[in-house]
């Protein structure tokens, strides 16, 4: 019998995120989903997390009565706890630590995603280029990083999908994406094409498809996911 | 507070550090209510409107047409349920923005503070924020180029000052706060703590050399020390 269909909370795809980080990478969290990823991470995968205003070596989320003000993700709200062994560089020098290459993979939330590896994040509209939209970091890291991870809806509120040939919104990179994690799937993108390696639970690679807007080649591999 | 930045000119450019914490909440708020106007502004983001008198800053400096041009990283929300404060001005043509991606922009002011008045990078290489600039290739790769920013004022948060204007920030509330007190030319400081002789505060330990620092204030009783995010409430100077 078919297992009931069950598209992937934020903290599932946060968690897969972290499942997917290689032993001792540093990584950077963005704003959204990826900032959960710091709850997920095990002790052993001896991860260092870097934050762009500067905190390298957070752990996960401040419970309550254990914030501090001064310490905060991506978010710049969410307070974080420190790892032992942590430092804090200002603005200038978080992103020298970016753009110097260190970054192993970093998350980022997005609208858009096509095969080619690049991604669109930082502007809901098509217009012509007026100088309004919320780029962030995203575009340093982005083009410095090792790889870049999203996690993302599959499809809009109104069900288009956002896995796409090509992004029809302004890309914040032309390439670099290697993962997307969505709520019905994971999938991975190498040599121009999208690769669907795990589904969430009920869905088939036919249903996927359906919502998306490129080709998927279906892994050997694919599975259900482990969350 | 209102002392400090009561020569403030009109038609200056103001670099305003904070990213979360690190706000100089306090000297904004006594911006807010001297009557300059026609700022150029320089910050991570352009911010919200605060129904608090003792929160008012950009986003309500923006809203009441008193800045010409923001300098920005965000100058729209990411959300699109969500409009930004600088959204609507910007369509109607009364504001003007240039967005710049985060690490340009810290590297833009780093620069400025810095005496290097442009430098290359990777970041926004094939995306509309480089559209128009100087490409160039360095080793094969694609760089594009941007110029420093330098302002006629930074207003900075600091944790800890002494008499001599030496600073020290604490945990991320760092964020542009010594970049920006190198790159204007009066840097009006707000403190945490109570400011201590020149002497008490260990050489090693200092982030931003008190020769850069126009004037210190300590955030008086009362005052806006943090936010607290949650409710969006000010957690006040008590002693």
């Amino acid at each position: 019998m078919a297992e009931e269909k069950q598209p992937l909370t934020r903290d599932q795809m946060a968690a897969i995120l972290a499942q997917n980080m290689g032993y001792g990478w540093i990584v950077n969290l963005g704003i959204g989903i990826p900032t959960n990823v710091s709850n997920f991470l095990t002790p052993d995968q001896e991860i260092v997390l870097h934050s762009e205003n500067g905190v390298i070596g957070y752990g996960r989320l401040a419970g309550e009565g254990e914030e501090d003000p001064d310490i905060v993700n991506a978010s710049a709200t969410q307070p974080v706890t420190l790892n032992p062994g942590a430092a804090i560089v200002h603005h200038a020098d978080s992103f020298a630590v970016i753009r110097r290459g260190m970054i192993d993979v970093t998350c980022l939330g997005a609208y858009q995603v096509a095969p080619d590896g690049s991604f669109a994040n930082w502007k809901t509209t098509n217009e012509p280029w007026n100088n309004l939209g919320g780029i962030g970091g995203a575009m340093d890291l982005a083009s410095c990083a090792k790889q870049i991870y999203l996690a993302m809806e599959h499809t809009t509120r109104d069900g288009e999908p956002r896995l796409l040939e090509k992004c029809t919104l302004p890309v914040t990179a032309p390439s670099g994406v290697t993962l997307v994690v969505t709520n019905l799937a994971v999938v991975a993108v190498r040599d121009g094409k999208f690769i669907l390696e795990q589904h969430a639970p009920g869905y088939t690679a036919e249903e996927i498809q359906a919502v998306t807007g490129a080709p998927l080649e279906v892994s050997p591999d694919f599975r259900r996911v482990a969350v | 507070m209102d002392e400090a930045v009561a020569d403030f000119q009109d038609n200056s450019s103001l670099m305003i550090p904070g990213f979360g914490p690190g706000q100089p909440t306090n000297l904004l708020a006594a911006l807010w209510r001297t009557k300059a106007t026609g700022l150029t502004t320089i910050s991570n983001g352009v911010g919200f409107e605060s129904a608090d008198p003792d929160q008012k800053g950009l986003g309500d400096l923006v809203m009441a047409g008193r800045v010409k041009k923001v300098i920005a990283a965000f100058t729209a929300s990411t959300r699109p349920s969500r409009t930004g404060t600088a959204e609507a001005l910007v369509a109607n043509g009364t504001l003007e923005a240039e967005l710049v991606p985060q690490g340009t922009l810290a590297e833009r002011i780093r620069s400025g503070g810095a005496g290097i008045p442009a430098f290359y990078t990777p970041a926004g290489v094939g995306t509309e924020t480089a559209t128009g600039k100087e490409h160039r290739d360095f080793n094969g790769r694609t760089y594009v180029m941007e110029t420093a920013l330098f302002a006629d004022y930074a207003f900075i948060r600091a944790h800890k000052a002494d008499t001599a204007g030496n600073l020290v920030f604490r945990r991320a509330a760092r964020n542009f706060n010594p970049i920006m007190a190198m790159a204007a030319k009066n840097v009006i400081v707000e403190v945490e703590q109570p400011i201590v002789e020149a002497g008490e505060i260990d050489p090693d330990q200092v982030h931003v050399p008190g020769i850069y620092v126009t004037t210190l204030v300590r955030i008086p009783v009362g005052g806006v020390l943090h936010i607290n995010r949650t409710t969006g409430m000010a957690i006040r100077q008590t002693a």
